[in-house]
């Protein structure tokens, strides 16, 4: 298996042979920091293309075309524009708390952005609570996202703000509890461990079948909730509130929200694969060694890539498929319904470890 | 003077500007803003010190759940009033006082207290599993935390009956 520790380890040891200790690790953390910017504006422009064509698919339409051979360039354009917009600052909003939101949101997404392990040895946070500090920094959007709406001092970002709140705050226990349920058959919260074990034993959903499965199922749904995509999308729902939270933002402030947007469904299709579809472990096969060997073949950050990927479609199905949902058939979903099934699911997953009733492939 | 001092002295002068912020603004909301980065600095801090557990859940709790509340409390009853009142000149001096005595006893205590300087030199994350958390929250022998945690979960029973009282339809 392609491990980045080896390379990582190498470079670490060439800096310290030409530079001081502080230095050495100075350049290595700008590095990582550019690692993960550039990572997190490419998979954006992936994203928003993937996203266009996928929906205009859905729809029996064709999607951007025109710029580029078949709209490749479309997305660049895009980009382009929004850099070259004026940021409007209106009289009566609070400017500090105005400026200050789109930064929140697009931090909380960039911490939990590198907490995903793209790699055997491709870490770039890993603590021991891994799971739990990813639960934790992505709360920190919810705060951005209420400040944008009282800030702007408006009435369609207030009602944007309030039911986008409520939304991510009622879903928040669903994905805290899928998480835990999952925490319990691996035993760990450490990012690096969980897929590790995966790659030893397999996939988190084969080994805990049912209740994974439920898991998984869940955790989709509330997943496009968390990111306020597909029909839980009425916080921004444009035929009645314009643009919900943002609308009062132009220029690269509302290209925050935008890149946030995205890469909160990758976020949350990166933690699906981790947790569920095994990170970068590759495919194995119990007693098929020359099968096994061949996928191991394969790097790791493909493999992590590729299964992202996968969700991301899972996800995207969902979001143009079902017609927006309304904002109290969203909380009695979550509150009625997804919340008792995780709890009980919890249990089964208690009941699957403490029995030992896992499959386990070696 | 090495990288975590560094360090703390940034976090430590976020946390003291948020905090000087937080009570002098006019703003509610913005006060709620300031008490945000201060509640984020003291979580740096527990990263710093390598905890990394507690430094987490103070995001989850404070930073993500208790300015969360007060930034709705607010949205739900903020009327034309969202500014603060002015003080008076007693109520500043009387305030002023209480803070003084305040801070007499937090720094005679941190005086007194003979603290050990290894305990803060290095991140120690590693020390602590998070399993022997759990199972000293959930275990009835010595040093363990069952009954305190159970308390906890009365009290928040409680809370949850009273706001069921409160919002029922008559």
């Amino acid at each position: 298996m392609f491990d980045l520790q080896n390379w990582t380890t190498a470079l670490h040891e060439w800096m310290l042979g030409i530079l001081p200790e502080w230095a050495a690790i100075l350049i290595e953390s700008v590095l990582v920091a550019l690692i993960i910017i550039t990572l997190y504006a490419v998979f954006a422009i992936v994203l928003i293309y993937l996203e266009r064509k996928i929906c205009a698919f859905f729809q029996c339409r064709l999607g951007p075309n025109r710029v580029g051979k078949w709209g490749l360039l479309q997305v660049f354009s895009d980009v382009f524009k929004m850099l070259q917009k004026e940021i409007i600052r209106m009289r009566k909003s609070d400017r500090f708390l105005h400026d200050l939101a789109p930064y929140l949101v697009v931090t909380a997404s960039m911490l939990t952005f590198a907490c995903l392990p793209w790699n055997k040895g491709g870490h770039i946070i890993d603590f021991n609570i891994g799971i739990f500090f990813m639960l934790a920094v992505s709360s920190i959007g919810v705060v951005g996202i209420l400040l944008a709406g009282l800030g702007s001092n408006s009435k369609y970002p207030m009602i944007g703000a309030m039911r986008a709140g409520a939304q991510l705050i009622s879903y928040e226990i669903s994905i805290g509890l899928t998480m835990l349920t999952m925490v319990a058959l691996t035993g760990t919260m450490q990012i690096s461990e969980i897929v590790q074990q995966q790659y030893d034993n397999g996939w988190n959903i084969i080994r805990g079948h049912i209740p994974a499965l439920i898991a998984f199922i869940v955790y989709l749904i509330a997943g496009n909730a968390e990111c306020n995509r597909g029909p839980f999308d009425l916080p921004e729902g444009e035929s009645e509130l314009t643009a919900g939270y943002h609308t009062e933002y132009s220029g690269m402030h509302f290209g925050y929200y935008y890149l946030a947007e995205y890469l909160n469904l990758f976020i949350a299709a990166g933690i699906a694969s981790t947790i569920f579809l095994g990170g970068w472990a590759p495919l194995h096969i119990a007693g098929l060694d020359g099968f096994n060997g061949v996928m191991d073949l394969i790097p790791g950050f493909v493999w992590f890539v590729g299964k992202t990927f996968f969700v991301v479609l899972l996800l995207m199905w969902e979001r143009w498929t079902f017609p927006r949902l309304r904002i109290d058939h969203i909380l009695s979903l979550e509150w009625k319904y997804l919340m008792p099934i995780s709890l009980f699911n919890l249990l089964l997953m208690a009941l699957v470890v403490v029995l030992g009733l896992g499959i386990n492939i070696n | 003077m090495d990288s975590f001092n560094i360090m703390f002295f940034i976090l430590a002068a976020l946390i003291l500007f948020s905090s000087i912020a937080c009570v002098v603004t006019k703003s509610i909301l913005r006060a709620a803003t300031y008490l945000f980065f201060a509640l984020l600095g003291t979580a740096g801090l527990y990263f710093l010190m390598g905890y990394t557990f507690l430094g987490a859940v103070q995001l989850m709790v404070y930073a993500g759940g208790v300015v969360v509340l007060y930034v709705f409390a607010i949205l739900l009853t903020r009327g034309r009033k969202d500014q603060l009142s002015k003080n008076s000149k007693s109520k500043i001096f009387s305030t002023l006082l209480l803070c003084l005595v305040g801070l007499a006893i937090f720094v005679l205590g941190i005086m007194k207290y003979q603290f050990q300087a290894e305990a803060l030199s290095a991140p120690n994350e590693g020390v602590l599993k998070l399993s022997e958390v759990g199972s000293k929250m959930l275990s009835t022998g010595d040093g363990g935390y069952l009954l305190p945690f159970e308390a906890v979960s009365v009290l928040l029973l409680a809370c949850i009956v009273a706001a069921l009282v409160i919002a029922r339809k008559r």
